[in-house]
C-alpha cells in the first residue's frame, strides 16, 4: 500500500511539473522545445508503458530526446469495459535516441465480476512491468529514400500482484518476460505510420491473469499498427494485438482499437481510442481508451 | 530466471553501447546536385506558390531560424541572402519548378559547420513552422520534407 501510494505520487508530481512546465512554455510555435524530435515522432505510451501506439510497442525511442539528448515523459491510461475498469501508469526515459527504460503499473479493477467470483466487488489484479527497448538500426523518420524501417529489439519484465488468485485460475507463474522486436516505417510524403512487431510471450490477458496456463512455453504473437497524419499534431489510426488462448479457464481473443492521438505540444498529448480487448473471463470486452501523457 | 532476465537486459544494454555498431553508414550519400525532383507536373510547385511563394517562405523561414534560439547562431553571420536565394533554387528544383540548384554541395557547404542531429530537427521544424504560415498544404509540405530528410546524412556531421 504504501509503495503504491509512493508511486502515485512520484507520477503524479510528474505530471503535474510537466503540466506546469507545458503551460508556461505555451504553444509550440516557438523555441519551447528543448527536445529534438518532430512532434509524435516519439509515439505514445503502449498499454505496458513502452512507447509505441495504445497496445503495442513501436521500435521508435520514447521521449522528444534527439540522438545526443535525453528525454522522459510519463503517462496516465484508463480503459472502461462492460466488466471491468483498467487504469495504468507509467513513464520512461529515452537516452539518446537508443535506449528506452521504462516502468508501467497495471490495475485491473474486476467491479462486479469480482462479487460473482467471491472476490469482492472492486478486487483488483496489478501487474508491474519494467520494460527496456534498444533501437538496433534504421531511423523511422529520416531515411526517407530508403524502405529500412527502424528495428528495435525490447524486452518487458512482468510481474502479476496477485500471484495466489492468477495461480488458482491456472495460470503457471506470478513473473514472466515478454521479448519483442519491433520494425516501424514513416512514409513522409504519404503521411504513414506502419508498425509491426512480434512478440514471444507467457502472458495471459497482457498479464494480467498471470503467466503460462495450459502449457508453460513462449507464444509468437503478430501486433501491428498503421497511423495516418492527419497534420502536425493529430495522428489516427488503428491497432491489433494477437494474444496466446492458454488459459483453461477462459477464452482469449485478439484486441484491437482505433484511435486519434493529439500533440498540444512536446509537452502534453492526448489519445482517445475505441479498443476492442477481446473475451476477458466473461464475454467480449469493449470501451473508451483516454491516454494523457506529459514530457520534456 | 530472474537472473536470465538480468542477464539479457545486461546484454542489451551492452550491445548498445557499443558505438560502431549504432552507425548507420549508407553507401551513397546524395548531395544537392543529386537531391530528386519528385514531382513534374507542376503541381507541387505551384502548391508552394511557385517562385514568388518560394522566395517569400524563405524570408519568413530565416526570419524564424534567427529568432530561434537552436538554430540562430548557424546563421546570423553568414551570407543570409545568398542562402535564400540557394534555397529557392534547391527546393525548385525538387518540386519540379524547371530549376537547376546552382549552389555547392551539400556537404561541403556543411562540413564545418557542426550540425548535430537535433540541429537539423530543429531546422526542419521551423521550415515547418513557416511552411503552415504560408497555408502550404500538410501533404505537400510531407513530399518537400522526404525528400530533404535524407540529406541528413550530408549536413549533420556532429555524432
Ligand atoms: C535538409 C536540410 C538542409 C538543406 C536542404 C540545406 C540547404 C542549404 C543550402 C542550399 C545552402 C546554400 C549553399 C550555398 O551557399 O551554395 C545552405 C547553407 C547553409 N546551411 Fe544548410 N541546409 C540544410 C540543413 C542545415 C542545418 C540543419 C543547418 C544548421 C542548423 C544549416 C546551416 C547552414 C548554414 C550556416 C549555411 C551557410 C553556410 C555558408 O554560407 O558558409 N543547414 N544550406
Amino acid at each position: 500500500m504504501k509503495t503504491v501510494f509512493s508511486r502515485m505520487a512520484i507520477a503524479t508530481s510528474f505530471v503535474c511539473a510537466t503540466l506546469v512546465y507545458a503551460g508556461r512554455a505555451q504553444a509550440e510555435d516557438f523555441f519551447t522545445y528543448a527536445s529534438g524530435k518532430l512532434l509524435l515522432t516519439g509515439g505514445v505510451s503502449q498499454v505496458e508503458g513502452a512507447a509505441g501506439g495504445g497496445l503495442t510497442p513501436w521500435a521508435v525511442i520514447g521521449s522528444y530526446g534527439s540522438r545526443d539528448q535525453t528525454g522522459a515523459n510519463a503517462y496516465y491510461t484508463t480503459i472502461g469495459t462492460q466488466d471491468y475498469k483498467i487504469t495504468s501508469y507509467g513513464a520512461l526515459i529515452g537516452i539518446h535516441d537508443r535506449v528506452e527504460l521504462s516502468y508501467a503499473r497495471q490495475d485491473f479493477d474486476t467491479q462486479q465480476v469480482g462479487a460473482a467470483l467471491g472476490l469482492g466487488a472492486g478486487y483488483t489484479i496489478s501487474q508491474d512491468t519494467i520494460g527496456v527497448k534498444v533501437k538496433l538500426t534504421g531511423d523511422a523518420v529520416l531515411e526517407q529514400d530508403s524502405w529500412l524501417p527502424q528495428i528495435a529489439l525490447g524486452a518487458q519484465f512482468k510481474s502479476n500482484k496477485n500471484g495466489n488468485l492468477v495461480k488458482a485460475l491456472g495460470a503457471r507463474d506470478d513473473q514472466s518476460t515478454d521479448y519483442y522486436i519491433s520494425a516501424t516505417k514513416l512514409l513522409l510524403a504519404q503521411g504513414v505510420l506502419v508498425n509491426g512487431t512480434l512478440r514471444a510471450t507467457k502472458a495471459n490477458q497482457f498479464g494480467i491473469l498471470g503467466y503460462g496456463g495450459q502449457d508453460n512455453t513462449y507464444h509468437l504473437q503478430a501486433e501491428g499498427s498503421v497511423a495516418y497524419l492527419v497534420n502536425r499534431h493529430l495522428a489516427v489510426g488503428a491497432e491489433f494485438r494477437t494474444k496466446p488462448d492458454n488459459l483453461g479457464v477462459a477464452k482469449e481473443g485478439a484486441a484491437v482499437d482505433i484511435f486519434a492521438a493529439y500533440a498540444l505540444n512536446k509537452h502534453l498529448s492526448l489519445t482517445l481510442a475505441y479498443a476492442d480487448l477481446g473475451n476477458i473471463v466473461t464475454r467480449r470486452q469493449s470501451g473508451l481508451y483516454v491516454s494523457l501523457q506529459g514530457g520534456f | 530466471m530472474k537472473s536470465v532476465s538480468l542477464g539479457v537486459m545486461a546484454g542489451m544494454l551492452l550491445f548498445c553501447s557499443v558505438p560502431a555498431f549504432a552507425q548507420t553508414h549508407p553507401a551513397s550519400a546524395p548531395s544537392a546536385a543529386t537531391a530528386p525532383v519528385i514531382s513534374s507536373d507542376g503541381k507541387l510547385y505551384a502548391d508552394f506558390g511557385g517562385h514568388d511563394g518560394l522566395v517569400a517562405l524563405m524570408d519568413d523561414f530565416m526570419v524564424i531560424l534567427l529568432a530561434d534560439p537552436r538554430t540562430k547562431d548557424f546563421f546570423v553571420a553568414v551570407d543570409q541572402t545568398r542562402v535564400k536565394v540557394e534555397l529557392v533554387s534547391q527546393f525548385c528544383q525538387i518540386l519540379g519548378g524547371g530549376c537547376t540548384y546552382t549552389g555547392k554541395d551539400m556537404k561541403t557547404v556543411h562540413a564545418k559547420l557542426g550540425v548535430h542531429q537535433a540541429d537539423f530537427l530543429a531546422l526542419v521544424e521551423d521550415l515547418q513552422i513557416a511552411m503552415d504560415r504560408k497555408h502550404i498544404p500538410f501533404r505537400a509540405q510531407n513530399q518537400l520534407l522526404a525528400a530533404l530528410a535524407p540529406q541528413h546524412r550530408d549536413v549533420v556531421t556532429e555524432p
